[in-house]
């Protein structure tokens, strides 16, 4: 006969928890974004070069704004596309 | 009383900041059609403008020739420039940002103010610390978490787990 402390660990107790998101800005303490750093930006894109949301990347207010205005930077200077496909292989 | 010690500190400390140079950083695309020694000259002359109108240059950064993410006047390749400079008023900016506009040899630019960090952030990077920094992060993430699976997959299976940690 199973005890109860047994039927607690049929299932795996990690398949229903999400993972916590973070601001990796925040957790890192990166002050600062570079608008020429195209491989570190295009974590923040799509495949079709569209930002992702705050809701993906998890990152606070104040450092998705600069994400975006890195970002709007980079493709002025061609660093990265304003539209593509396949971005990310 | 208070108040008003709290209100004469705080002007006294603007007129202190005034003097202070601000950092700025314009980075410009030059067109690769051109011989590497006219490229060169043509870097330069825009960095003399910039020290000859009261400008003082920090740093030239040369990121040489990177293929543009998308065609700029029927160019798919550019040698990228990033001057680095310090001035006391923003103003002499629109008159170099109006001598690249006018330049055909410039394909884009960009001027940029920088915060403290952003100063700081190009120091680091030209002491050698960014680099590193940043690449040791990401394999540090990538390498942790797969470690056991065989020499063969790695290339396959750290896309699928970076993809998994942005959802």
């Amino acid at each position: 006969m199973a005890t109860q402390d047994e039927i607690k660990f049929l299932s795996n107790p990690s398949i229903g928890q999400r993972k916590t998101k973070y601001c990796r800005f925040k957790k890192f303490g990166l002050k600062y974004i570079d608008y020429k750093d195209d491989a570190f930006l295009t974590q923040f894109v799509n495949e079709q070069g569209k930002l992702l949301p705050r809701r993906i990347t998890g990152n606070s207010l104040k450092y998705q704004r600069r994400v975006a205005t890195a970002v709007k930077r980079a493709r002025h200077l061609a660093i990265l596309p304003y539209v593509t496909d396949l971005l990310k292989p | 009383m208070g108040n008003k010690i709290k209100v004469l500190t705080f002007a006294a400390l603007k007129i202190s900041l005034h003097p202070f140079m601000r950092h700025f950083e314009v980075s410009f695309i030059v067109d690769p059609v051109l011989s590497g020694d006219e490229v060169q000259s043509t870097a330069k002359a825009f960095s003399d403008m910039l020290s000859s109108e009261g400008a003082k240059i920090v740093h030239i950064d040369e990121m040489g020739l990177r293929q543009l993410a998308y065609p700029i006047n029927k160019r798919n390749t550019g040698v990228y420039y990033c001057v680095e400079f310090s001035a006391e008023s923003p103003a002499m900016i629109s008159k170099v940002e109006l001598a690249m506009k006018r330049d055909d040899r410039i394909l884009r630019f960009l001027t940029v103010k920088l915060d403290k960090y952003g100063v700081k952030y190009n120091e680091d990077k030209r002491a050698g610390k960014i680099g590193r920094k940043s690449r040791k992060e990401k394999p540090v993430e990538a390498v942790s978490r797969p470690p056991a699976p065989v020499p063969a997959p790695p290339p396959v299976v750290v896309p699928e787990v970076a993809a998994s940690e942005e959802e």
